[in-house]
């Protein structure tokens, strides 16, 4: 089973150096590229991968470069943007590759902004990941030493700057539109999508963002090639994911996995099954923004469209495990109370939808909740879906709660039958 | 025009437009509340909701906001749909989560929008049962009052003040639900156009501050069609009365002029109407008992006006009729202006451009259009302000169009299109004497004194067309600065000239005809605007009659002359000693005004003027164009009458009857036709007095105004007849013609489910097009086609400074200039103290620093101020406030001696 | 008034974008990080080097989470409250913090030297819970490790 990410990735050893990279053949891909690919050969190499963006909405990369003005219309600037925001509760992941080995994003981003003929990027890092912030200074300081970036990369005259930005706290940067106006230094406000970023983005300029695991996945898309890539998959997305597991299992944690693991696999083999005394009840598969599925769907393949046709999403592959002992109106009204304090304030729906929700949750897990609670709890699920809002932060956040009704629905109305937390005496 | 079917309805609908203004265009009612016609769409409320559906098929549809999608041919679309308006009533059932409740106490309480959304979507019980987040207000100056726990997070306040008006200081703050719209800290909205707050908060968050004092419900108020009377743009008002007061005004929707919103000059100037230095009653000087009534005042008047030697001096902010029934009463020869020779000289001079230049003056819409504007020496700011807010738009504007085109998004997607915008700006130079807020949105700056500014100008001109005058010995500077400039207008297509006589140049107003007649040479659209000081100083200077100064020179020559001064303080055009002079040689001076000043109180007879919220009349903007103003109330007391009323009266007398005939303002309008040819087509502007529909007349009270039979039960109980003026289609009541009035005479905004200014779409042929048969007023030069032969070819010599002497220039303060301002206490709170501005470089010469006093001595008048330093004066260079009161009228651009 | 050190730091990141003023975010840190908050003074000052109004600086500093504009203490804690660390408990850790410290989330001890807020998501739900002290992560924490860890910044 290839890692193509992690394989040099050692948890608890020094994240790799440009020589160690170089050793790994590292940066062997821009050499290809820069050797006689064209941009447009990028794109097509990546979008015949069917590389999926890594990001949580699934949209093929190649594609989404496609629709970037190659002509005089995109003007002279062009902008490539790492989104290191990684802000999604229970999702992890990207981390890793961050701390484990900064040149190969580095890498996948030089390939990337070639491919749109972007002349500056930007890694938009969120604030809590000091050592990565760290380990990416130095490696884009020794990649610009190296002739990877700079004025004339590898001697070929395309220029690329890259910058490393690490934001100030909002889950609302993550989202590629908002992150844009984060970069701007303004509030981070989502965009009315059209105009699509490609066209214009950020300093109103047509602008890539694109996920850190799906930019690292580039590098090796170019040295072993489109099929090479889908056959990595056990489905028809193509190449490795990178998954995770958290919550009261024996050995949580992030695994570099062929597209397509079953989530029992994921759950008993690799996490090693559930901490003593303990059943599963839940599971959102793609973080706090997905549904939950429930013990019938262990054997569903975690690819974008399985899940999908099991109701929920892949979203980031980080999966969160909600056991028996674990209440699930409290489990969803922490999620609530996160996306109500995360939205921007924007637009009516989820500014004032959002706080609506988290106090039915609370009046229900306090024991003061009402059968009509419940039935607010579900208009709100489809008053706060997608179309329905400014951007995709509340119908992400109704996304656990609609499926908590719909699978753990017999634990609200015991809230509101006995006046209390049926669970509250089983946390120690 | 595409046709849309909305509710199994086609209707045809204005291309490039989006769902939401569709609708309202058709006059479908759908609520919104971030949408404005002014700012566009962002899409953030969430409230304009409604169904598009793929095709026939389709019965279930997609949940679309109307602001944010694009009008397509045959699209199909449902706002009756019950999921969109389930959807629109949960919108304001969490939009009234966090809201007070209190309409009763509400300023903003049937006027307002939130209601009316409310009411439109049918949301009436609560659910949500939890507390409510509660804000503690911001002061933020005596004109706009802050309340922000009625806030519905509409974002229409930054987005007017910041993106719109390009105010600083007003902002939103925190995140989530809890975003707080205000300052940074308490304290005055720096903003000239923050009034405009309270008709763009859909709610009460933002009110009118001087409302407040006299608190008045529009269902309570007496409203007519009016015009700013605060400088020579002529917004359109509407101003509202209660028990014998004027209690506020509002922006009266003018597509062509002010659009959505007016200055707060012209929206707070209101209050000298109030005034206690008002003049109420007749008064004859030297009697026992100076204040006389009518009878006593015409019996008076007729052995004085009878006088042979009975001048007449007029005003800039009289309106045409009582500058004509002065000029009819006294005879053409014996009229004067009332302004000083210099300035008639150039405003002469921009009346014969105007008139026979063969240059279209553009209207502030077309202003807005222009894809670049440059100004010469005006300090637009201060002496026009809204038509400063017009040349905002137009740098904005013309950015966007570019990027529009670049990433097909249409104009009204506000967000998308600054986004892509950014920091790009359309063509704007700034030619000026000093800094002034526009800087910062000009491509190009330039400050120095006038002739400098001339003769760049003039190089300008030159550089557009090498046959004129390049002025000698330009610096290097200069002269790349000018090919700049020309380069620039040369990639326009709509060029727009802006200049004015605030700078009292005559040799400006020549090089701004230079530069807008080579561009229109070169086949562009070429617009040539000039500010003029007062409301009605084009309507005046259109008179063409002479100046005071020649007024002085003739009585000095005669004497035993009767004066007849029109609503004119003299002191503000002329120089202290030359009216003095003037005052002490009259043998009977009559003053006709509303207000008391320097010039009344050296009057022998007063005669109480109405102001113009008491009256009908016309002034003329300097665009040219006549508009009409209505009375809003009759004054309690008989004896204050419109200057014109007052003026025929004497008339008769003169004709030895006590009574003569009564003339309506459309009357004189028309006897001013056949007097004056330049004023042909001016009666059109206003509605004959017999106007009526279907043989009613206008109410000037809405439907619902209340207390009619008891307002004045103090006094006595049976209800008082109501007052007719006789002279518009308005009555004084609430009944008459309920039905769309026409647009010239629409006296409040008021339709059915639409009680707040919102209801103006109901008004309007389409979404920010004209009003409904047209936009009101007659322009007086557009008959001209005539083509000039001249082009100016004097070039003046470049400034050098004196020893020992400084060029005296005018300094405009937004708040300090107009006469009437000081007469509204929040005005006047926020006009500056008066100084006198000097460069560094004099102030280490004279060894004086900020603060010290100093005076300035010219040839007739002599006075102290505090200093103040600036960096962007050039040597030699002195500013005095200009207009402020207690400072007497000076010459500009004359040298001066200052003393330390 | 802004330090030498910190106008440096500014330009440095203004250099990286097309204008001044979208530096804002990264400078409102640079300020933070010197001086552990950002007062009413730090806006204005840096609202006058970035030619952009003291409420345009205002608007971007309250909208983010981590950009203080009270004062903190010497040692700010930010404990994760988001969903793996809900299920991993991480309310017994905030119960005996708040024992420890004598104070709730958004407060500060008596003695300055700690702040304890709530944080979303630290990104390490496979250690949950997780704490950060200043740039330390702490993980898979227990109550009894508060005192040892606790220690280190008295
Ligand atoms: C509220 C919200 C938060 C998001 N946060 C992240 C994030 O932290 N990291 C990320 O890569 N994508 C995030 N996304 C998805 C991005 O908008 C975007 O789709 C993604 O970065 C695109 O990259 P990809 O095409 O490589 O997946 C978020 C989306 C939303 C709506
Ligand atoms: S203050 Fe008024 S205009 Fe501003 S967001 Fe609130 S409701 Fe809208
Ligand atoms: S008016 Fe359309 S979303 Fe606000």
């Amino acid at each position: 089973m290839e890692r193509p990410l992690t394989k040099n990735i050692h948890p608890g050893r020094p994240p790799l150096n440009l020589k160690d990279y170089e050793m790994t053949g590292g940066y062997s891909a821009l050499r290809k590229i820069m050797a006689g690919m064209s941009p447009k050969d990028v794109q097509q190499a990546v979008q015949d991968s069917n590389l999926k963006g890594r990001g949580g909405a699934g949209f093929n990369t190649g594609m989404k470069w496609s629709f970037v003005p190659m002509d005089e219309k995109g003007g002279p600037t062009k902008y490539l943007i790492a989104n290191a925001d990684e802000m999604e509760p229970g999702t992890f992941k990207d981390r890793l590759l961050l701390e484990g080995n900064p040149h190969q994003l580095i890498e996948g981003m030089i390939i990337a902004a070639y491919a749109i003929q972007a002349n500056i990027s930007y890694i938009f890092l969120r604030w809590a990941y000091k050592a990565a912030a760290k380990c990416l200074e130095e490696s884009i300081h020794e990649a610009y030493h190296a002739g990877y970036l700079g004025e004339n990369i590898l001697g070929t005259g395309y220029r690329l700057e890259m910058y490393l930005h690490t934001g100030a706290g909002r889950y609302m940067c993550g989202e590629e539109t908002a992150l844009l106006n984060a970069l701007e230094g303004k509030r981070a406000m989502p965009r009315a999508k059209p105009p699509f970023p490609q066209v214009s983005g950020l300093f109103g300029k047509p602008t890539i963002v694109n996920n850190v695991e799906t930019l690292c996945c580039i590098p090796h898309i170019i040295n072993n090639g489109a099929e090479w890539f889908k056959s990595l998959s056990y489905s028809e997305d193509g190449g490795t994911k990178l998954y995770g597991v958290s919550g009261k299992v024996n050995k949580p944690g992030a695994w570099e996995l062929p597209m397509g693991v079953t989530m029992r696999e994921l759950i008993e083999e690799y996490a090693g099954g559930m901490k003593n005394g303990y059943q599963l009840k839940g599971v959102l598969p793609g973080g706090a923004s997905t549904d939950f599925l429930t013990v019938q769907h262990l054997d569903l393949k975690m690819d974008f469209k399985s899940v999908a046709a099991a109701g929920s999403r892949l979203g980031t592959g980080t999966m969160i495990v909600m056991d028996d002992a674990t209440c699930p109106v409290g489990f969803v009204h922490n999620l609530q109370h996160f996306f109500a304090q995360e939205s921007c304030g924007w637009c009516t729906p989820c500014r004032e939808g959002l706080p609506w929700v988290e106090k039915l949750l609370l009046s229900l897990e306090k024991g003061t909740g009402t059968e009509e609670d419940i039935d607010l709890l579900q208009q709100h699920t489809q008053w706060l879906g997608p179309g329905n809002t400014f951007c995709a932060l509340a119908p992400g956040a109704m996304e656990p709660l609609q499926s908590a009704l719909k699978y753990f629905r017999d634990d609200f109305d015991r809230h509101v039958k006995e006046k209390k937390c049926p669970y509250h005496h089983n946390h120690h | 025009m595409p046709t849309i079917i909305i509710d199994n309805i086609p209707y045809q609908v204005k291309a490039g437009s989006n769902l939401l203004e569709a609708c309202l265009g058709v006059g479908i009612d759908l609520p919104y509340f971030c949408w404005h016609p002014a700012l566009g769409s962002v899409g953030a409320c969430r409230q304009c909701a409604v169904k598009v559906f793929k095709d026939e098929q389709d019965n279930s549809g997609r949940l679309v906001m109307s602001c944010m999608e694009a009008i397509k041919d045959g699209i199909r679309i449902s706002v009756q749909d019950k999921g969109a308006k389930a959807f629109r009533e949960q919108v304001i059932e969490w939009l009234m989560t966090n809201h007070p409740h209190d309409c009763p106490v509400c300023d903003e309480g049937g006027s307002c929008h939130l209601q009316d959304m409310t009411v439109m979507t049918g949301h009436d019980y609560r659910r949500f049962k939890y507390k409510k987040r509660t804000y503690v207000n911001q002061y933020l100056g005596p004109l706009v009052h802050h309340e922000m726990n009625r806030c519905i997070q509409c974002y229409r306040c930054v987005r007017y003040y910041r993106d719109y008006a390009g105010g600083h200081d007003l902002n939103v703050f925190g995140a989530h639900n809890h975003v707080y719209f205000g300052r940074e800290k308490d304290g005055i909205l720096e903003s000239p156009f923050s009034g405009n707050l309270a008709e763009v908060c859909p709610t009460g968050v933002f009110t009118d501050k001087t409302l407040k004092q006299h608190y008045t419900r529009k269902w309570d108020l007496t409203s007519a069609p009016s015009v700013c009377q605060q400088c020579s743009v002529g917004c359109n008002i509407l101003a509202g009365e209660r028990y014998g007061q004027l209690r506020n005004v509002l922006n009266r929707y003018h597509s062509e002029v002010n659009g959505y919103f007016i200055c707060d000059r012209g929206r707070f100037g209101y209050e000298h109407v109030n005034n206690v230095n008002r003049i109420r009653q007749p008064i004859i000087r030297n009697l026992t008992v100076e204040a006389v009534d009518e009878t006593t005042l015409l019996t008076h008047l007729q052995q004085v006006i009878n006088n042979r030697n009975l001048i007449g001096i007029g005003s800039p902010r009289a309106s045409v009729e009582s500058n004509y029934s002065l000029m009819h009463l006294v005879g053409k020869e014996n009229y004067y202006s009332g302004i000083s020779e210099d300035a008639t000289f150039i405003e002469r001079k921009i009346v014969d451009i105007l008139e026979n230049g063969g240059i279209h003056t553009p209207s502030l819409k077309e202003i807005e259009n222009a894809d670049a504007v440059i100004v010469l020496g005006e300090d637009i700011w201060n002496t026009a302000p809204v038509m400063a807010l017009s040349v905002r738009q137009s740098v904005m504007k013309t950015a966007a169009r570019e990027a529009m085109t670049q990433i097909s998004t249409p104009a009204w997607n506000d967000a998308a299109v600054r986004e892509r915008v950014q920091e790009d700006r359309g063509y704007f130079a700034n030619l000026a004497i000093t800094e002034s807020p526009v800087d910062e949105w000009s491509t190009h700056t330039y400050h120095s004194v006038p002739d400098n500014i001339a003769r760049l100008a003039f190089a300008i001109a030159s550089k557009l067309r090498p046959e004129l005058p390049l002025p000698e010995g330009m610096p290097e500077a200069d002269l790349q600065l000018a090919e700049r400039v020309a380069g620039a207008l040369e990639n326009a297509k709509h060029v727009v000239v802006i200049s004015g006589s605030g700078p009292g140049s005559e040799t400006l107003v020549r090089a701004a005809y230079n530069i807008a007649r080579a561009v229109q040479e070169k086949g562009k659209t070429a617009g040539l605007a000039f500010v003029l000081p007062e409301s009605n100083s084009m309507g005046a200077a259109m008179m063409k009659a002479p100046s005071f100064d020649k007024a002085l020179q003739r009585i000095r020559k005669e004497n035993n002359t009767t004066v007849i001064i029109l609503e004119n303080d003299l002191y503000r055009y002329n120089s202290t000693t030359d009216v003095d002079q003037f005052l002490d040689t009259c043998k009977s001076i009559i003053a006709i005004d509303s207000l008391n000043t320097l010039t009344t109180g050296k009057a022998h007879v007063l005669v109480p003027a109405a102001t113009f919220a008491e009256s009908d009349g016309t002034s003329i903007n300097y665009e040219g164009r006549a508009q009409h103003y209505y009375q809003v109330f009759m004054p309690a007391n008989p004896c204050i009458k419109e200057s014109w009323k007052w003026l025929w009266k004497m008339k008769s007398l003169m004709a030895g009857s006590a009574n003569g005939q009564e003339h309506h303002p459309d009357e004189i309008l028309k006897q001013i036709e056949s007097s004056y040819p330049q004023f042909t087509g001016i009666s059109a502007s206003a509605a004959p007095a017999d106007f009526r529909i279907y043989g009613q007349l206008l109410p000037r009270e809405p439907h619902r105004y209340s207390g009619r039979t008891a307002m004045l039960a103090n006094i006595g109980v049976s209800e008082p007849k109501p007052l007719d003026d006789g002279d518009s289609p308005f009555t004084f009541t609430m009944e008459g013609y309920q039905g769309l009035p026409p647009a010239p005479l629409i006296p409040f905004y008021w339709r059915p489910g639409w009680n707040s200014v919102q209801a103006l779409n109901k008004y309007q042929q389409e979404i920010g097009g004209p009003l409904r048969g047209g936009d009101p007023g007659i322009r007086l030069f557009d008959r001209n086609d005539k083509v000039a032969s001249w082009w100016f070819n004097d070039t003046p010599e470049a400034f050098a400074g004196r020893t020992g002497k400084w060029l005296l220039l005018p300094q405009y303060h937004v708040f300090g200039s107009a006469e009437m301002s000081r007469w509204s206490a929040a005005l006047d709170f926020l006009t500056p103290q008066p100084c006198i501005s000097i460069s560094q470089q004099d102030a280490a010469q004279l060894g004086v620093s900020e603060g010290h006093m100093l005076t300035i001595e010219t040839d007739k008048e002599r006075f102290s101020l505090p200093v103040a330093v600036r960096s962007d004066l050039v040597q030699g260079v002195v500013l005095a406030p200009a207009g402020f009161q207690s400072i007497p009228s000076l010459a500009w651009g004359t040298w001066i001696k200052i003393m330390a | 008034m802004l330090t030498e050190e910190e106008i440096k730091a500014i330009d440095h990141e203004a250099s990286r974008v097309p204008h001044k003023k979208a530096a804002l975010i990264d400078a409102l840190k640079i300020v933070q990080q010197q001086r552990g908050w950002v007062s009413d003074e730090s806006v204005s000052d840096l609202a006058e080097y970035l030619e952009i109004s003291p409420a345009e600086v205002d608007s971007v500093a309250t909208f983010y989470n981590l950009i203080f504009r009270r004062p903190v203490g010497s040692n700010v804690i930010l404990l994760c409250d988001s969903i793996s660390c809900y299920v991993m408990h991480y309310e017994e850790i905030y119960a005996s913090l708040k024992d420890k410290l004598g104070v709730a989330f958004g407060q500060t001890t008596e003695d300055g030297l700690f702040t304890l807020l709530p944080n979303a998501c630290l990104g390490c739900c496979d250690r949950a819970p997780a704490m950060m002290i200043n740039h330390d992560l702490y993980t898979d924490l227990k109550p009894e490790q508060l005192d040892t860890i606790l220690m280190k910044y008295k």
